[in-house]
């Protein structure tokens, strides 16, 4: 095999940090190479180097791809030569078409005046390509995810692409889409392309990857052979860590109390077509020191469930009880949700968590700002002293509590929007995909804060896509499929299989 | 993030000292910037116009002058924080002032109660186009575009296309009366002087005491030299205004109110919760709306408090005029939003302070006013002025992009 790009001695510095400091890679031509590392890392910046991002001079260190230097001054220079790359949050137009979208930059055109004609040909041979059954003419946002990252790689293949290189491409798909994901970037494999794969997802990792990179705080690390069936995902934690995690969920001993929290006959209507349910008559219940979890596919009704329990964020024609400690509540605002002890962290903390621009110390008080008030007025030094108690507590690394969250890496954020939902005094804590875009080392802190908060006798609901995470943290599952509740396992007698396959027959009875 | 950066010593060792200095005024060069940018101003004008702009007699034209802007700007800057825009304010103040005119000229009714009416009347408009904006979602640049139009329509109709005045003199004082001298020392108000010594000493007092309790608390950033110039610098000059203004005829009214909102209006934004929230819905909407915050009833209360500032400049400036005309307040919107603008405040919301507003709409007061004085023509005024206030926003872009 040729080797189709070589990156030697990659340096990038930027004031006062060392970004990456002497990265060699190496991709083969055909083959699949996975990058793998803690957020921070240094995966990012590389594939920034290697687009053209930073442009050649302000890193030191030579890029050769397919045996030639090259010197790239912008991302189109690198799309020239067929490096193309699809970051994680997608570059689509969403009131723009299929058609339009994979052509924007690049039309087909004569004279400025476009040729609909061959775009809507071109178009229709690029998503058989990528499998996708949809007319050109649609609106991106009217698909879903997963159906946008196979236009952005349509996209990709428009251009010639040689080198695909794709930046967590599923970390908010479904198992559905991310396995037909995974089996596309095989395909193009056997067609000769290469692509480099970033991902967290190392049962994905392992089940495509040709050649496994490690990169930690900048370097790469080790070099792993991903056909080798002797290379385990803890061989590849231990390496991303520079520690070995022996297990990667905390242990518990669970002490389950009373039921607090009752939730029962809940129905949720779509806001925009009242006809249709989202949440269906859904009865549960959580008890003290319990972690309950929900598992799901993408879709599901799970977040549509919590939102319309915490206050009516979600859904209209809402009706069902809702039980604290055996009395119902009222929770029809999200102010009076809070006051009634339930709190729901979302699964979008950038969107809907937290205030990016506004510091650490005032992102915490905003669910109980009478928490570090006297009357109206804020007491500045109560709220300092709120922001360090919780950097302790919960290990928040930040330089100090006057940092701007958005300048925190994905961990660190989310334990941001736990302290605020902690100092909110819930007794019951609902978590949307707590450790979605977060590094291994990060989502090991977060599951340790859900063990104690339990151990603590609060009553944990986790909302979760990743199973082996619901697996891992839980006591007990239920498994919500077409906005019903369509099975309940003790997390003992549970597995992947099982939750999959009540999935499965519950969609095939209706 | 490398993970030694995290691990920094919490004592500040010398050469950490001076890197956090740099840093400070990295963070806060918007803030410094726009007062070193008034004071160039206006050392500029005083030298250009030989010393005419510092006058005492100017100075107090150039509070009279500015005063409606700078209540109106009070009222934006919440408006702009919570990330929305109101462009009637021009249009409302213009109507307010004409029905003040027919009430107290035409109906003869008390000043006082009409002046009463007018605010509510103001709240009552900004309460109106802020249940649409906050409670419909209707765009506040498109409702407040036709609240301007209806508005500058119904000033029209009420004064039936006249001018309407005089007023009676109880009136006319809000704009153009002093306070009294009580100590009746001739061609001095001494009153005057004592009040402006003793707000400077009150500011001292609250600037120094909360630099000690930060510093107790351990989290005081501000480098000595930065603390004493920036209070030292305000309280001369606020001694040196009043001063000046008491060897003419003292504060003006509008002066003592226009303090008194600003002072409120500074509290409410920096040290109380509901300013806490108005800044979090500018800055995230949503993320508020999950945090239990009613961020619909707090963009209704930005729009009726700016309906109210409204009618009260309105106020202002009927008075000052001594009459209310079909035209008062024609394009004043763009004004105040421009002062705010020039104070820092960010488009998208989140971002702006109430100094930096009242700094913001100062620094287009000096420069009317000098330009004027040097007999500049409107059209080189209306072109100067536009540079300046997209210098001001290019610096914040740049300022925040190298960042």
């Amino acid at each position: 095999m040729a080797t189709i790009l070589e990156m030697r001695d990659i340096t990038k510095t930027f004031p006062g940090v060392v970004a990456l400091d002497g990265v060699n890679l190496k991709v083969e031509e055909g083959e699949i190479h996975a990058l793998v590392g803690e957020n921070g890392a240094g995966k990012s910046t590389l594939m920034k180097v290697l687009s053209g991002v930073y442009p050649h001079g302000s890193y030191e260190g030579i890029i050769e791809f397919k045996g030639e230097e090259c010197r790239f001054s912008g991302i189109a220079d690198s799309e020239k030569r067929g490096i193309i790359i699809i970051h994680q949050e997608l570059a689509l137009v969403p009131l723009l078409s299929i058609a339009e979208n994979i052509f924007l930059g690049n039309e087909r055109a004569n004279g400025g005046v476009i040729d609909w004609h061959e775009t809507f040909q071109r178009t229709c041979q690029l998503l058989a390509k990528v499998g996708l059954k949809e007319s050109p003419q649609t609106r991106v946002s009217d698909l879903g995810l997963g159906k946008q990252q196979l236009v952005e790689i349509a996209k990709a293949l428009s251009k010639e692409v040689k080198l695909l290189i794709l930046d967590e491409p599923t970390s908010s798909l479904n198992e559905t889409d991310s396995e037909a994901l995974l089996q596309l970037l095989l395909e193009f494999k056997a067609a000769g392309i290469s692509s480099i794969l970033i991902s967290h997802k190392l049962n994905e990792i392992s089940k495509v990857a040709d050649t496994i990179t490690v990169l930690r705080d900048g370097s790469a690390v080790s070099t792993l052979d991903g056909t080798n069936a002797g290379v385990s995902e803890a061989d590849i934690i231990r390496d991303m860590v520079g520690r070995s995690l022996n297990d990667r969920y905390p242990p518990r001993s669970p002490k389950i109390g009373e039921t607090i929290f009752e939730v029962s006959h809940w129905t949720a209507h779509h806001p925009q077509q009242p006809g249709r349910k989202i949440v269906d008559d859904v009865s549960f219940q959580v008890r003290a020191g319990e972690v309950v979890g929900i598992a799901g596919l993408m879709g599901a009704g799970r977040t549509e469930l919590a939102m319309s329990i915490f206050g009516r964020s979600y859904g209209v024609n809402i009706s069902g009880e809702v039980k604290m400690h055996g009395r119902p509540v009222d929770v029809s605002t999200v102010h009076r949700a809070i006051a009634a002890g339930i709190c729901y962290a979302t699964e979008d903390r950038k969107s809907y968590g937290l205030v990016l621009d506004d510091t650490i110390r005032r992102n915490i008080p905003l669910a109980n700002l009478t928490g570090i008030a006297n009357g109206i007025v804020v007491d500045e030094h109560k709220e300092l002293a709120v922001a360090r108690d919780y950097r302790e507590r919960i290990r928040i690394k930040c330089s100090s509590t006057a940092q701007e969250v958005v300048n925190l890496s994905g961990g660190n954020q989310q334990k941001v929007v736990l302290a605020k939902w902690l100092f909110a005094g819930p007794e019951v804590l609902i978590l949307d995909e707590p450790t979605r875009g977060i590094d291994v080392g990060a989502k090991y802190e977060i599951y340790s804060i859900i063990a104690e908060l339990a151990a603590s006798g609060k009553a944990i609901v986790v909302i979760s896509s990743e199973m082996p995470e619901l697996l891992g943290v839980t006591d007990r599952v239920y498994v919500m499929n077409e906005g019903r509740f369509v099975g309940e396992l003790p997390t003992s007698e549970a597995s992947q299989e099982k939750i999959m396959s009540l999935i499965i027959r519950s969609g095939h009875r209706n | 993030m490398s993970q030694e950066a995290l691990h920094q010593p919490a004592v500040a060792s010398p050469e950490r000292r001076s890197a956090l200095s740099a840093g400070f005024f990295r963070k806060h060069m918007r803030e410094y910037g726009i007062l070193f940018a008034l004071i160039v101003i206006m050392a500029f004008f005083q030298i250009v116009t030989n010393g005419i702009l510092l006058k005492p007699i100017n100075l107090t034209n150039l509070i009279l002058q500015n005063s409606y802007v700078i209540i109106m700007a009070l009222g934006m800057l919440l408006v702009i924080v919570a990330g929305h825009i109101d462009l009637s304010v021009g249009s409302v103040l213009g109507f307010v002032g004409a029905l003040a005119a027919v009430m107290i000229v035409q109906w003869h009714m008390n000043y006082v109660l009409a002046g009463i009416l007018c605010l509510c009347v103001g709240g009552v408009i900004g309460a109106l186009q802020g249940y649409w904006i906050a409670y419909w979602k209707i765009p506040s640049f498109i409702v407040t575009l036709a609240g301007m139009l209806v508005f500058k329509g119904l000033s029209l109709w009420v004064l039936a296309g006249q001018s309407v005045g005089p007023f009676p003199g109880g009136f006319q004082l809000i704009a153009s009366g002093f306070l009294p001298d009580v100590f009746g020392i001739k061609g001095f108000n001494l009153l005057s002087l004592l009040l402006g010594v003793a707000v400077a000493g009150i500011l001292l007092f609250f600037s120094f005491r909360s630099r000690l309790r930060n510093r107790a608390a351990g989290h005081d950033d501000e480098p000595g030299i930065v603390f004493f110039a920036r209070n030292f610098i305000l309280a001369g000059a606020i001694v040196y205004i009043a001063w000046a203004l008491s060897t003419f005829r003292g504060f003006p009214n509008v002066l003592v109110v226009m303090a008194l909102l600003i002072a409120v209006y500074s509290f409410i934004t920096t040290r109380t919760t509901i300013g806490r929230r108005i800044y979090a819905v500018g800055g995230n909407e949503k993320a508020t709306r999950l945090s239990g915050i009613n961020t619909e009833r707090l963009v209704f209360l930005t729009f009726a408090n700016m309906g109210m500032l409204a009618a009260l400049a309105g106020l202002v400036f009927a008075a000052r005029l001594n009459t209310a005309t079909p035209k008062a307040g024609l394009g004043f919107e763009l004004d105040v939003i421009a002062a705010v603008f020039i104070g820092g405040a960010s488009m998208s919301g989140g971002v702006g302070t109430i100094m930096g507003a009242v700094i913001g709409a100062f620094i287009m007061g000096v420069m009317n006013n000098g330009m004027s004085i040097l007999g500049i023509g409107i059209d080189y005024q209306q072109v100067i002025k536009g540079l300046v206030l997209l210098a001001a926003v290019i610096f914040d872009v740049v300022n925040k992009n190298r960042s």
